[in-house]
């Protein structure tokens, strides 16, 4: 028996990651549930929105490293970050302007509007792919470590060493920072507040003289600042490859789903939720095991209940738990 | 007029494969003669589904893939070594997760509801699941253990791949059945969310699963279905070498051609009698009674029609069909590629086939196949060589490769704006509804 080491194991392959990825699904699950509440459709678009805005982040923060501007320990494309997340909101309005607005007026069925937005997924992934390519694409700089694991060793005298990288801290932040904001906006401005009767009842807000154009100008640049963020962020922590963001649609749908479509509270906890389970069940729990019962009791097995392969099996797995059990999520979306 | 316009623009799809064959090759024309007729087969699944009944799935990539799984399970080499190490204890182990969910099921609509029942199910999911990766792990460790540079896996029956076909079919229906039951009947972009996710996890499968079908190790050397000969074969007979050498034609061009052929005739025999088939179904009671629940699934529901259940089915005979090509698509390429199953290719390209030939309508469907079937293939080889021409004034460098890279990657913008465009000014497609 060793509790601080199974601990620090937990802490270390769990929680840290957990909380960081699931930070970066929030920010991208948020996106969604606004649009869904506001505009009305599940926008397939999203993923490739966020491989976009995270493109020109990357071309920016090349170019302030070829100028030898850096942001000290930070990644310097958090400086990029700014002007990256201007051009992914003058895409997506002017995607709405040219695509979307034309179903809008018309009033087309959501599914149909469904359908435009993977329209817009294939050229978003096709711009994607020239910009930048198809290949990895590592742009983090600064201090790799906030807490060093020889560090962490050195203080404590324990086994186990507790990482936490530059980029999960400032996943954490950013996503803590956005939410406030976010629902600071929702709930104490005008504007927040015009979105929030426009999602509850379209006839009644217009009737008391709610622009609907406004809102939904103001619903995709959240939206798209946001997908900026969160992509980023991904790509941080990951290294970029525009290819993954289509297979993060899953998860950030799931999220959605399980707080409940149109619920941005829920989706921030549907993102943890998804986060968290994907890191239980793909964990192999040998190590953490180990410290915990005699060695011979354990055999030769990985404790793993899924290979990460199977990432996407999770998010599946919560995704139809909540379709068939509670198909309007935690927090009683649409 | 709207009758010789559609003949025209047939024989318009017509003069493309023609000139293909005439500029380029006979052989890469009848390559993707063939690949377009299976993306037609497709088309015709994915139409019957969205044309027919207005269901939005965006896992076709998944329905495509069992019907290749369908191929390799019935049709590849058997390993008897590989059988005899774990087989049938694999096969027991799916038996008993099949049987454990089935238990669950039963056990959730007898129990109380309640917190009780809730976290009695999940424990018993949990035990039931350790369980199945006790008898199934020893197995697929002893199975991939066999052999595993040439094979590792369960292997097939070494039937003729011609049996796989309906296999493919089935299994790929059994599959829509279970996303069916779960996310129909509930908002439309559910159901598109959840065939995405069971579409990634059936490739997942194949990716990973070695024991099943050799993972990204691929499945080479399946056998031909039935009336198709190997070429080698067909340049060693006499039948064959003397009407060819009495036209004057290479022996070898020819035999492949006349197997691109065979392949083509197999192909547009199935296209024929599906849609066939479909047009009887649609100018049926049948077809009626599904375009009235798509256009209206109040007033249908109010009629006495059973929505629910006539999605379902459509769902499942749409998947159906999807599978069918799949299988006949691996049975034709000879081999299993996992890695190959991407959801821009398998989905979201049928759908631009639909969308653009005209949902709800077979022809339609058809002509989308062929028309976008040839520009997603002969854009591979137009557009690297109109690159070429616009680069060839360039100095070779970065830039020079960056753009001749861009062409490649041109195809996916194309076919979104293709896509967009359509929805917007034509949205009823090519060919329209009647």
């Amino acid at each position: 028996m060793d509790l601080l080491n199974a601990l620090t194991a937990f802490l270390n392959f769990i929680v840290v990651p957990g909380l960081a990825y699931g930070s970066q699904l929030a920010l991208g699950a948020l996106g969604i549930t606004l649009i869904f509440s506001v505009l009305r459709f599940s926008n397939f678009a999203h993923g490739d929105t966020m491989a976009f805005g995270t493109a020109f982040v990357i071309l920016f923060t090349w170019w302030f490293q070829s100028m030898g501007i850096t942001a000290g320990p930070l990644p310097t494309a958090l400086l990029a970050l700014p002007l990256g997340i201007l051009i992914t909101i003058a895409m997506v309005l002017a995607t709405d302007r040219v695509v979307y607005r034309f179903y809008r007026k018309q009033r087309a069925k959501p599914i149909i509007v469904v359908i435009v937005s993977t329209g817009v997924m294939f050229v978003m992934h096709g711009l994607v792919r020239m910009i930048i390519g198809t290949s990895e694409q590592n742009f983090s700089d600064g201090a790799r470590m906030l807490l060093n694991p020889q560090d962490f060793r050195a203080a404590t005298g324990l086994a186990e060493p507790l990482a936490i990288k530059t980029t999960q801290a400032i996943s954490v932040a950013a996503a803590a920072i956005c939410c406030v904001a976010l629902f600071w906006f929702l709930q104490r401005t005008r504007t927040g507040k015009s979105m929030r009767a426009y999602a509850d009842n379209e006839d009644l807000a217009l009737l008391s003289g709610i622009n609907p154009e406004r809102v939904v100008t103001i619903t995709w640049i959240v939206a798209g600042a946001l997908a900026c963020i969160a992509g980023t962020l991904y790509g941080l922590d990951k290294s970029y490859r525009g290819v993954v963001y289509f297979s993060l649609l899953m998860p950030m749908f799931a999220a959605a789903i399980v707080g409940g479509l149109g619920s941005p509270l829920g989706a921030v906890v549907g993102s943890f939720i998804v986060a968290f389970s994907e890191l239980i069940v793909t964990n192999a729990w040998r190590k953490i095991f180990s410290y915990l019962v005699p060695p011979d009791w354990l055999g030769d097995g990985l404790y793993q209940a899924l290979s990460t392969d199977y990432k996407v099996a999770v998010s599946f797995g919560i995704l139809i738990i909540v379709l068939l059990f509670r198909p309007q999520g935690i927090f009683g979306g649409k | 007029m709207a009758r010789y316009r559609n003949v025209l623009m047939f024989a318009g799809v017509a003069m493309l494969f023609i000139l293909t064959g005439m500029l380029q090759s006979w052989n890469l024309s009848l390559n993707i003669l063939n690949l377009a007729l299976l993306s037609c087969i497709m088309a015709i699944g994915v139409n019957i589904q969205w044309g027919y009944a207005g269901l939005f799935s965006t896992g076709i990539v998944g329905s495509v893939a069992l019907g290749g799984l369908a191929v390799v399970l019935v049709s590849s080499k058997p390993v008897p070594e590989g059988w005899a190490a774990g087989g049938p204890q694999i096969v027991e182990a799916l038996a008993f997760a099949a049987l454990a969910i089935g238990l669950a099921t039963w056990m959730y609509r007898k129990l109380p509801p309640g917190t009780g029942r809730t976290l009695g199910l999940a424990l018993y999911l949990v035990v039931a699941f350790f369980i199945y990766r006790m008898i199934l792990d020893p197995a697929v460790t002893a199975v991939e253990a066999n052999n595993p540079a040439q094979a590792g896996n369960i292997g097939g029956l070494g039937l003729n791949s011609l049996i796989a076909w309906p296999v493919g079919a089935l299994m790929a229906a059994a599959a829509a059945w279970v996303i069916g039951k779960i996310a129909l009947g509930l908002r439309e972009d559910y159901l598109a969310i959840a065939t995405l996710g069971i579409a990634e996890i059936i490739v997942t499968v194949l990716r990973n699963e070695d024991w099943l079908a050799r993972g990204v190790k691929n499945l080479i050397d399946l056998p031909r279905p039935w009336p198709v000969p190997k070429e080698v074969d067909l340049q060693l007979n006499p039948v064959f070498l003397e009407p060819v050498a009495a036209m004057n034609l290479d022996p070898v061009t020819a035999s492949t051609i006349f197997v691109k052929l065979l392949y083509a005739t197999m192909f547009g025999i199935v296209l024929a009698l599906l849609v066939w088939g479909c047009e009887r179904a649609l100018n049926s009671p049948w077809g009626r009674m599904v375009r009235a629940i798509r256009d209206n699934e109040v007033s249908a529901a109010a009629m006495g029609k059973d929505v629910k259940f006539r999605h379902l089915q459509i769902f499942i005979i749409g998947s159906a069909v999807v599978g069918l090509a799949g299988a006949m698509m691996t049975s034709m390429e000879g081999q299993l590629t996992p890695p190959s199953y991407l959801p821009l290719r398998f989905t979201f390209l049928i759908w631009v086939m639909v969308i653009v030939g005209g949902s709800g309508n077979n022809w339609g469907a058809i002509l989308g196949g062929l028309l976008i079937g040839w520009l997603y293939l002969a854009v591979e080889f137009l557009g690297p060589q109109v690159m070429a021409v616009l680069t060839s004034g360039l100095p070779a460098g970065p830039l020079k490769t960056h753009l001749q890279d861009t062409a490649s990657h041109m195809r996916l913008l194309t076919l979104g704006v293709v896509l967009l465009v359509v929805l917007r000014f034509a949205p009823k497609g090519l060919i329209p509804e009647k």
